[in-house]
C-alpha cells in the first residue's frame, strides 16, 4: 500500500475544463522509512514511515536508540504502513508525493476538530422542539420506554464531547500533484483542523463504494 | 501555510482589471451550447464583492428586459470569464449594495466617480 504522513495546510479552489474544484492542500511527506517489520521477526510485514525532522535534543533516550539504529535523523512523527513486499523499501530510503497521481483515490485519515460539549441538535443531527408553548425541554426527547426495559439503554444519543476523534474520509480523489512543494492537491475536505497531521494512503476501495460498484464517489448518509 | 496555498493557486490567476464595488462593468463568459461555443456578455453593477485570494467573486446586478433583476456571481479566476470591461466608476460609501435591490427606476441610480480613487 502506498502511504504518506503529511500536514492540513488548508483549503482553496482550483479549475479544471472550467469546472470550479474544491480543494484541500495537504503538505505530504517527504517521509522517511525508519524500521521494516517482517513476517519472521514480527508476525506481519510493515514499515514503518516517519515525518517532519526533529532536532535532536527533542528526542527522548530511547527514541534516539531507534533512529540511531535506523542510522535516520529523528522525526517527530512516526506511523507503520502494512505492505506486501518488505523487499522494495530500504531503511533510510525517502518516500515523496511523487508516488500519487492525479487521478488515483486516496483515503485519508485524521483526526477531527474538537467542538467540546454539545447537544444531540448539533451532535447526533436531531431536530430539535418547539422552544416557545410552554415547552420544558426544546432539545432532545425520551431517551428510553417504561418499566421494562426500565433503564437507558446504553449508546443512547445524549448530549456529550464532540469531535477530536480519528477519522478516515474514503474515496477523495487526487486533484494535483506539485512536486515541487511536496504538495497533494486533495479534491474535497479533509478531517482535522489547519496543519494537523494527517494520513494518506491509496484508496483500501480503489475508489468505489460498496453500495454503488460503478460510481467513484462517496455517498454521505446520515446515521 | 499560506505561501502552499498560493503555490496551488498561482497557475489558476488571471489578469483582472481593477474593480469597485459601483462600477458597470461588461462581463464576456464563454457559453458552452451543444457543443458549440459562444460568447455572452452580462452588464450591470458590482454591488458586492466577497472571499479572499483564490476564490474573490463578484456579484453584478442588472434589470432585464421585463423589468426583472437578475444577478450573477463571478469568480476572479474563472477561466470562463473571458473579459471584464470597466464602463464607468461609481461613487458608492458602502462595500455591500443590497438596498439597490429594494430600488428601482431612477432611485436606482449610481452616481459617477470621475477623480481616481484614493
Amino acid at each position: 500500500m502506498k502511504a504518506l504522513l503529511g500536514k492540513k495546510i488548508g483549503m482553496t479552489m482550483i479549475y479544471k475544463d472550467g469546472v470550479a474544484v474544491p480543494v484541500t492542500v495537504v503538505k505530504a511527506g517527504p517521509c522517511i522509512v525508519v524500521q521494516k517489520k517482517t513476517v519472521e521477526t514480527d508476525g506481519y510485514n510493515a514499515i514503518q514511515i516517519g515525518f517532519e525532522e526533529l532536532s535532536q535534543k527533542r528526542v527522548n533516550k530511547p527514541m534516539s536508540g531507534h533512529f540511531k539504529k535506523a542510522g535516520t535523523e529523528p522525526v517527530r512523527y512516526l506511523r507503520e504502513v502494512r505492505i506486501d513486499n518488505v523487499d522494495d523499501y530500504k531503511i533510510g530510503q525517502i518516500i515523496d508525493v511523487s508516488i500519487f497521481k492525479e487521478g488515483e483515490f486516496v483515503d485519508v485519515s485524521g483526526k477531527t476538530k474538537g467542538k467540546g460539549f454539545q447537544g444531540p441538535v448539533k451532535r447526533w443531527n436531531f431536530a430539535g422542539h418547539v422552544k416557545t408553548h410552554g415547552t420544558k425541554y426544546p432539545r432532545h426527547g425520551s431517551t428510553g420506554m417504561h418499566t421494562y426495559p426500565g433503564k437507558v439503554l446504553k449508546g443512547t444519543k445524549m448530549p456529550g464531547r464532540m469531535g477530536n476523534v480519528n477519522m478516515t474520509i474514503l474515496n477523495l480523489e487526487i486533484a494535483k500533484v506539485d512536486k515541487d512543494n511536496s504538495l497533494l492537491v486533495i479534491k474535497g475536505a479533509v478531517p482535522g483542523a489547519r496543519g494537523s497531521l494527517v494520513y494518506v494512503r491509496s484508496a483500501v476501495r480503489g475508489g468505489k463504494t460498496s453500495s454503488s460498484p460503478s460510481r467513484p464517489k462517496q455517498q454521505l448518509r446520515r446515521k | 501555510m499560506d505561501q502552499l496555498i498560493r503555490a496551488v493557486e498561482m497557475p489558476y490567476k488571471k489578469e483582472r482589471p481593477k474593480l469597485a464595488i459601483g462600477d458597470l462593468v461588461k462581463v464576456t463568459t464563454a457559453v458552452i451550447e451543444g457543443g458549440k461555443e459562444r460568447e455572452q456578455i452580462f452588464e450591470g453593477i458590482i454591488i458586492a464583492m466577497s472571499g479572499s485570494s483564490g476564490g474573490r467573486t463578484f456579484t453584478v446586478r442588472k434589470i432585464s428586459h421585463n423589468g426583472i433583476g437578475v444577478e450573477k456571481i463571478f469568480p476572479f479566476n474563472c477561466p470562463t470569464v473571458k473579459a471584464i470591461k470597466v464602463v464607468r466608476h461609481g461613487k458608492v460609501r458602502r462595500a455591500k449594495l443590497y438596498y439597490i435591490r429594494a430600488l428601482k427606476g431612477k432611485k436606482a441610480r449610481i452616481k459617477e466617480r470621475r477623480e481616481p480613487k484614493k
